[in-house]
């Protein structure tokens, strides 16, 4: 589904990533860690299209076409999300406006009628049951006054509600609380197909205990410097970052 | 690169005008210039009487001695006024019943800017007087008005109808000498709506009117006196689009409202005047004096959505003079390109317990320059006057600017006025949030915009609403994709 070949991206000249290679393939989870700096924000940024980021070599392709020329909402509509690390607020859009928004956006790139009314409606239901969000909470204004965990948690009542094929989770689990943290990683779950895939940005085992990785992938000043399985998070978590930075050196 | 400054600039200085074309109805013109020969053959082609006569040459001899005012943070070139013709009149005059009758041209002009009659007329409640370069063409709903004792027609029709009503009030909020324009106005005006809502009465539908500049040359000098007798209700709509011309059109309306005791008026104004091209050419010069006057518990709320003009000075006011009465005033004003905006409003507490509120929404693109300038004024004799203002400005790109001038006076100890003022910038990280969820940058910005001003979008009634978030939208985007 996504393959990303010798990725180089960066900002004001300034070399972030220095040659990624990843392949994620329908039905896997990835995970990516890595100390804080080293890239993986400016990784999934990049794979959504922000165009501050210079590619300045290498691809990422979806499906098999190569997205460089492809514009950020071109790539929602393919069916890249991008849950981020720090969502902003647009006052006095509401989540709900905002989210009609955005799916009727996608049908229409697709050739589609707008969303029914009633339909949306059933779907706003469906979603924010799975995710125990309340609804007097949707016809709030975009992440203005959100606590960090209620932004998180509608991050992923937007990905529930768009469907995408590829979901990247940056940092998703920082700021919930255990139960949030239950509540999303199963309403993740439950979103899990063998059709779609999941890149789980994360510095905590804990998430991953929900949301099982096939692959944990360690990304380290804008390389990966160490691809495993789910038992690298377990090491990482013990034994911290210094010895793959270490023997990334050597 | 990212959605820059510099793309969001050029996006937003690609946006022409939609409007501009011109409809090609016969008038009948008087020679430019203005004396006091000018103004007695308005009159006379009017058939005004005497009265009116002497009003507005006694309003010529106070504005000769009067200065145009400069204090308004605006630049531009001061109109010619005696190259201006003061009267022009569609040729074919008479009323009509039905929409049959109506020049086949003039719904032609409404289907182009999409307001079309036939749909007015069905959308519940509207009645709709259409004023077209200065003669009201068109009014509907009459009957169903009447029946209720309401009274809405063209200032000229209510001068020849009902001459005690408007002898009594016009004038009596805007006085003759009030400033330059509105002297100018008071000497010159061709026409304009009036309304009158007896006691008790709520007015059952909207009432609007579109107004229409549409004679090369033609200065509009709109009239509007709405009276809402003791306890009566009204919503009053004002709307207005222009084609696009070389030369400046100067527009100087006069809109004033009387609001007796326990009444309450509600005047809606979505704007949209020729801006000038984006080089800042042509465009209308909008200065407008519109002020109401509260009775006892009174109330009147000013809203309105600016989109157009190159020059605007416009400060809707309310003179809050019985006790107990509220003033208050939304606006949202878009300037792009050149265009300069000088707007706000002025509350003058003059009863007791009076309460005002302003909520001010500013967004400036491109080069222009939009200023909110408020002045609360609370008399000595205004015991527990309150205000709450807010003004917050949207800025995009860096070439534009955006000023609060925001005045007090308080005479009274007991008086509570508090003020609030933000500024905030579309951000590129909105834009991307919006574009990562599939969003198109013009459509982020509309979004984001329409948040922006939704405090005072839902203060407009909801035909009014879609109609001005539109014009928002045609405002601000550009061509992308
Ligand atoms: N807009 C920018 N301008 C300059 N430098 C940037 C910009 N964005 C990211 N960087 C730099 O790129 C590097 C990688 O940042 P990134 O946010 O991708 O890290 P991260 O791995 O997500 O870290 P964290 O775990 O703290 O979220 C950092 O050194 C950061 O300062
Ligand atoms: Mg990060």
């Amino acid at each position: 589904m996504l393959k990303i070949k010798d990725l180089h991206a960066s900002i004001d000249d300034k070399e972030i990533l220095k040659g990624i290679n990843l392949e994620v393939k329908a039905g896997e989870v990835h995970a990516i860690m890595g100390p804080n700096g080293s890239g993986k924000s400016t990784l999934s940024a990049v794979i959504a299209g922000k165009e501050e980021f210079e590619v300045t070599q290498g691809s990422v392709e979806l499906d098999g076409d190569d997205l460089d020329e492809v514009a950020p909402e071109e790539r929602a509509h393919k069916g890249v999300f991008l849950s981020f690390q720090y969502p902003v607020e647009i006052p006095g859009v509401s989540v709900t406006n905002f989210i009609k928004t955005a799916i009727n956006e996608s049908r229409k790139a697709r050739g589609l009628e707008e969303m029914p009314a009633n339909e949306m409606l059933k779907m706003i239901r469906e979603k924010s049951e799975l995710l125990d969000i309340d609804r007097k909470f949707l016809s709030r204004s975009l992440n203005e006054g959100f606590s960090g965990g209620e932004k998180k948690r509608n991050e992923i009542f937007q990905m529930a509600m768009l469907e995408p094929k590829l979901a990247i989770l940056d940092e998703t689990d920082s700021g919930l609380d255990i139960d949030a943290l239950r509540i999303v990683a199963n309403g993740v779950n439950k979103l899990k197909s063998k059709d779609n895939a999941v890149i789980v940005i994360t510095h905590y085992q804990r998430l991953l205990e929900y949301i099982v990785p096939d692959f944990v992938h360690v990304l380290h000043n804008g390389k990966i410097v160490k691809s495993g399985g789910k038992e690298l998070a377990l090491e990482l978590e013990e034994k911290g970052y210094d010895w793959i930075k270490n023997e990334a050196v050597v | 690169m990212a959605y820059t400054e510099e793309e969001l600039k050029k996006e937003l200085e690609t946006k022409e005008y939609e409007y501009g074309f011109y409809t090609d109805i016969e008038s009948d013109t008087l020679p430019v210039g203005l004396n006091e020969e000018i103004i007695i053959a308005i009159s006379k082609k009017k058939e005004e009487p005497d009265w009116m006569t002497a009003w507005r040459l006694e309003a010529f001899k106070h504005w000769k001695e009067m200065e145009e005012p400069d204090w308004a943070n605006v630049h531009y070139k001061k109109p010619d006024f005696q190259a201006i013709s003061y009267y022009s009149a569609p040729n074919k005059k008479p009323k009509y019943n039905s929409l049959d009758e109506v020049d086949p041209e003039l719904l032609e002009t409404f289907k182009k800017l999409g307001i079309s009659v036939d749909e007015q007329k069905k959308l519940a409640g509207v009645a709709v007087d259409i004023v077209m370069d200065s003669v009201s063409v068109a009014t509907t709903f009459k009957k169903t008005l009447a029946e209720k004792g309401i009274i809405f027609c063209s200032i000229s029709e209510a001068i020849k109808e009902h001459p005690e009503l408007v002898k009594k009030y016009i004038g009596t909020v805007v006085p003759q000498r009030d400033n330059f324009y509105a002297a100018l106005n008071s000497a010159v005006f061709s026409d304009g709506s009036f309304c009158y809502i007896p006691k008790g009465v709520r007015c059952p539908m909207e009432l609007s009117t579109y107004f229409r500049i549409n004679q090369a040359g033609t200065g509009q000098f709109e009239r509007t006196l709405v009276i809402a007798d003791e306890g009566s209700y009204v919503s009053y709509l004002e709307g207005c689009t222009a084609p696009s011309r070389d030369e400046n059109q100067l527009h100087a309306a006069v809109v004033e409202l009387i609001a007796l005791d326990d009444a309450e008026i509600k005047y809606s104004t979505v704007q949209n005047w020729f801006p000038g091209d984006k080089e800042g050419k042509g465009g209308v010069f909008n200065f407008v004096t519109k002020r109401g006057l509260c009775e006892k518990n009174a109330k009147i709320s000013w809203t309105q959505v600016e989109t157009g003009s190159a020059v605007t000075w416009k400060y809707p006011s309310c003179v809050l003079k019985g006790d107990n009465s509220i003033g208050e005033f939304y606006s949202i004003a878009v300037t792009n390109n050149f265009q300069q905006a000088d707007t706000g409003t002025k509350m003058v507490h003059l009863g007791k317990n009076t309460r005002s509120t302003i909520i001010s929404k500013g967004i400036s693109a491109g080069k222009s320059q939009n200023s909110y300038r408020g002045l609360v004024q609370v008399n000595s004799r205004a015991e527990n006057a309150r205000n709450f203002s807010q003004c917050d400005s949207l800025l995009m790109g860096n070439e534009c600017g955006a000023h609060t001038f925001p005045y007090i006076e308080a005479k009274n100890k007991s008086a509570q006025i508090e003020h609030e003022a933000t500024t905030s910038k579309i951000g590129e990280d909105q834009i991307f949030y919006c574009n990562q969820r599939g969003i198109d940058t013009e459509k982020a910005i509309a979004l984001i915009v329409n948040g922006f001003s939704k405090e005072v979008l839902n203060k407009l009634p909801m035909e009014f609403a879609v109609e001005a978030q539109k014009l928002l939208e045609i405002s601000l985007e550009g061509s992308v994709g």
